[in-house]
């Protein structure tokens, strides 16, 4: 029983992420696909969920459904003309080649997928504890040297935001 | 072996280093330029004097094996080809034998002479510095010439000369003709030099070596002269195409157009090129590689009749000619057709003798004419000459010298040297001295007929002649003696036959022959007679003679058309197969690089819609071509490895 | 009950796979170059996904470390840093672009051709 909950959870996830990612592409609003980018990450965020990351989910919710759509949602709404919102997010004219190159890839993967055996693996029944405490773990052991480069890349990145959006006055 | 044989590498350095202090750092004060200059070839001509004293005293062994000094120059192994074993060595050095020591006295006495002269003669000229570097320069390639001991080394030098010849003749550059007679002299004689070297590949190919001394051994009686091609035999092909070169440098028949136009550079120049150096380094080479030649007796046969020819063909055009460089021009030309005759004819003693008693006199006769033309402002036709013996004592005195001397009248040096040669003619081919013979009156006549116009008769009031400096006249009077007095070094007693022979050859003793020194002296003396009944006498008119034979007289004046001919032959033949490969390389060569880059310019012009600036499209190619090769990479190997050649290839 | 439902890695890996090609189509085929961010954050989720799916159910055993239990989640602490990284990348990627809405005032990336040429 506990694999057929399992697997209906799973479904609907699922179900939501994908369908999410598709309105995110396929939507002509900028707005409607960034709300439904944000609900694609929270999507993903319940797959985590499943997976025993609970860590991951609640980072994932974080920064991407907080701080990632919040800040998507300001780039919109700065780059936005008015009275074009309903064609606000059109496709280019290779939106055919995309769609071909798109599918190739996925055949590509879903062939790996499928003839891969080794990762025929279902769940067993032995969840993971919580995974804070071995992440720490790992993070200030093993990664502690990318942990404190990620550190610096983000603050290097913020300040090189902020110069780029703020636009550089001319000297002269 | 005497001790300064070795020492002989200084005469050709001498004057190179002169040239590169001269080119290098003086050029700025004429003066000092032309006192280094003449300083050194001074003392090249100590130095061969020393050699000459040298191979008097070391004797004949000389003849039967030259010294020779030498260093290593080019070293190639596993060489395909040759007698030798495997490598070939080509040496750079110095050769001393009495041939070698008689040159460098000639050559060397002969440039410092034309170099004291230029002093004079060039004074004021602009480019004084820049003549006396060139003289040094000619005089260097010369000596490395006559030194020379393997054919590479010799042709180095014979190029040189070329060269030198090509910047004296156009020395004066500003000229139209001076250009022209520039690049006509170096371009005839470079088809010459095509034929020389393809001897000296062919001599490399067959024996291995280039060295003289070596190849003369050699080619010995036991040399298996075999036959090439329709009987001519594989020395002959070689000796012929040997010749080919002396041919174009000593201005033989067909290539001897270049000389006359030689004129145009300054006189001195002409007096080096002409009497001492360039021209007769043809005739040195074929007297060095004698052997060479006396090994195929079809080649000697060519050289005498070519050489008589030429005498005959030169002599005639001299006589209607108006110019006084062109007459002397045409004179050496048909001198040098004697020395050649000599040659073929086997008697090389001869042909040098000649060689050294017409340096004497030509250059003489060169540098008088320089002195005339000096002091009447650069006129050159005779006719506008006269008179100038009162005026010009020292000049008239000298040349008349030397147009006996030249005339072969009894007693001056081309007596002795031009009745070696008839008589070397009259033993073996009778025609042969006939014509010679002939050609002697004829050269006795037209250079008489020149000094009696130019020197006496009356004087032109236009005409303020003056003598020239002693810097112009000292070499004349040297070089007057020289003259008179150099044919005694052939009699016996003093033994110019005995030094001066083939390697390896006996010794024999030439007598003189009164029946041909007395035609000859008869011949000469009547030429000069009834040059002097026509030109001074007036007692037979010239004009009548002309208009008697027009077409004779016209033929003879434009030098029987030859240039004309060439002018034909290249304007039609040689300008109409270039029209044909200029059509060619224009549309059929030129159409396929232009095919290729219009090709090209297609297809970049196709492909540029690639390059659509779009990062999207760029994307999607980058993972598109990213996902083809994982899919190669991981399942089709097998399958699509047959593609593999048209991705690229490499795997 | 005939009808197995029981979830396994292929199928967190599917969803991935999808997840990744819509990103990539988004990415491929939209002019606003927002959309195209958003479509980069996609597929850098589905990335997430697959490392977390393969941490979960290939490297699922702990490990004795000095007597104590760990569990080596390798793939989270990747999945952590992609996140930086994507975090990063949209703060400077929506800086470049309001930049870019600054100076043209379009958003549109196939006007962004002057590098062509």
């Amino acid at each position: 029983m506990g694999d057929i909950v399992g697997g209906l959870v799973f479904l609907v996830f699922a179900l939501l992420t994908v369908f999410s990612a598709f309105m995110v592409v396929s939507s002509k609003n900028i707005i409607h696909s960034a709300l439904f980018l944000a609900l694609s990450f929270v999507g993903v965020a319940s797959l985590y969920v499943l997976m025993d990351a609970d860590f991951l989910a609640a980072v994932q919710i974080l920064v991407y459904g907080g701080a990632v759509a919040i800040m998507v949602v300001f780039g919109v709404m700065l780059t936005l003309r008015a009275g074009k919102v309903q064609e606000s997010n059109p496709d280019s004219r290779n939106a055919v080649f995309g769609a071909i190159a798109a599918l190739l890839t996925f055949v590509t993967f879903a062939l790996v997928l499928f003839s891969n055996e080794n990762w025929r693996v279902l769940a067993d029944q032995s969840g993971m504890p919580s995974t804070v405490g071995d992440i720490s773990w790992l993070l200030l052991t093993k990664f502690m040297v990318p942990f404190e480069v990620a550190a610096v890349l983000l603050t290097i990145a913020m300040i090189g935001a902020i110069i780029l959006a703020k636009g550089v006055e001319d000297s002269k | 072996m005497h001790a300064s044989f070795q020492w002989a590498w200084l005469i050709p350095l001498m004057p190179l280093l002169s040239f590169l202090i001269i080119a290098f750092v003086t050029k700025k004060w004429p003066r000092l330029s032309s006192t280094i200059s003449i300083i050194c070839i001074l003392t090249s001509f100590v130095l061969a004097v020393w050699i000459g004293y040298g191979v008097l005293t070391t004797g004949d062994q000389l003849v039967e094996k030259p010294y020779q000094h030498t260093l290593n120059w080019l070293t190639f192994n596993n060489v395909p080809w040759g007698l030798s074993e495997g490598s070939l060595n080509i040496e750079f050095g110095t050769l001393v034998d009495p041939l070698t020591a008689m040159m460098l006295f000639v050559v060397t006495l002969v440039a410092s002479m034309v170099q004291i002269y230029s002093v004079g003669y060039m004074h004021g000229d602009k480019g004084f510095s820049r003549y006396f570097a060139y003289q040094s320069l000619f005089a260097m390639s010369m000596l490395g010439l006559v030194l020379a001991t393997n054919f590479l080394q010799l042709f180095l030098f014979w190029e040189l000369v070329g060269l030198c010849s090509y910047l004296l003749i156009g020395f004066w550059f500003f000229k139209v003709s001076a250009r022209e007679a520039a690049k006509k002299a170096f371009i005839t004689t470079r088809v010459g030099d095509f034929g020389l070297l393809l001897g000296i590949l062919f001599l490399l190919n067959k024996f291995g070596t280039l060295n003289f001394f070596k190849l003369h051994e050699m080619i010995g009686p036991q040399f298996n002269n075999a036959v090439v091609v329709g009987g001519i035999s594989y020395l002959t092909l070689t000796a012929f195409l040997v010749f080919i070169g002396p041919v174009g440098k000593s201005g033989q028949f067909p290539l001897h157009v270049w000389l006359p136009d030689a004129m145009e550079g300054p006189t001195p120049v002409s007096a080096l090129i002409h009497a001492a150096t360039m021209v007769v380094a043809g005739v040195f080479l074929v007297a060095r590689v004698f052997f060479l030649f006396k090994a195929s007796p079809a080649t000697m046969e060519f050289i005498s009749y070519l050489g008589c020819f030429t005498a005959l063909f030169a002599a005639t055009i001299a006589v209607a000619q108006d110019d006084i460089k062109r007459i002397l021009a045409y004179s050496t030309l048909s001198q040098l057709g004697y020395m050649m005759m000599a040659l073929g004819l086997g008697a090389m003693t001869a042909s040098m003798f000649h060689l050294m008693t017409h340096a004497f006199f030509k250059a003489l006769m060169f540098l008088g004419a320089g002195s005339v033309i000096h002091a009447l402002h650069e006129k050159q036709n005779i006719w506008d000459m006269g008179g100038l013996w009162k005026k010009m004592k020292i000049t008239g005195t000298t040349f008349f010298i030397g147009v006996l001397a030249i005339a072969g009248v009894p007693g001056l040096s081309g007596f002795f040297s031009k009745d070696e040669i008839l008589t070397a003619a009259y033993h073996n081919n009778i025609i042969l001295y006939v014509v010679a013979s002939f050609t002697a009156f004829l050269t006795a006549f037209y250079m008489s007929r020149l000094f009696f116009v130019a020197f006496t008769g009356d004087e032109k009031p236009e005409n303020h002649p003056h003598e020239s400096p002693w810097m112009m006249t000292l070499p004349l009077i040297i070089l007057a003696v020289l003259s008179v007095v150099g044919g005694y070094v052939a009699l016996p007693e003093h033994g110019f036959g005995y030094f001066v022979r083939p390697w390896g050859s006996e010794y024999e003793v030439e007598h003189m022959n009164y029946l041909v020194a007395g035609i000859s002296t008869v011949l000469g003396l009547s030429g000069i007679g009834l040059a002097y009944l026509v030109y001074n006498r007036k007692a037979i008119s010239a004009d009548n003679i002309v208009a008697t034979f027009p077409r004779t007289y016209k033929v003879l004046q434009n030098k029987y058309y030859v240039d004309e001919l060439y002018l034909w032959i290249i304007k039609n033949i040689v300008d109409g197969f270039g029209k044909v490969l200029y059509w060619f390389d224009i549309y059929v060569v030129d159409g396929i690089i232009n095919a290729l880059g219009f090709l090209a310019k297609f297809f970049g012009s196709l492909f540029r819609r690639a390059q659509t600036g779009q990062l999207q499209v760029y994307a999607m190619v980058i993972f598109v071509s990213i996902v083809i090769m994982f899919l190669v990479i991981t399942f089709g190997e097998q399958q699509l490895s047959a593609l593999i050649p048209f991705l690229g290839g490499v795997k | 009950m005939s009808f197995n439902l029981s979830v396994g890695l292929p199928h967190y890996l599917l969803v991935a796979a999808m997840l990744f090609c819509f990103g990539l189509y988004g990415v491929f085929s939209k002019k606003n170059a927002i959309a195209v961010l958003m479509s980069l954050e996609l597929m850098l989720n589905a990335v997430n996904i697959n490392l977390v799916a393969f941490n979960r159910f290939l490297f699922n055993k702990p490990i004795d470390v000095q007597g104590v239990k760990h569990y080596l989640l390798a793939g989270h602490v990747s999945a952590i840093f992609v996140i930086v990284v994507a975090a990063a990348e949209v703060a400077v990627g929506l800086a470049l672009v309001i930049t870019m809405y600054r100076n043209r005032l379009s958003t549109n990336v196939d006007e962004l051709d002057w590098l062509k040429w």
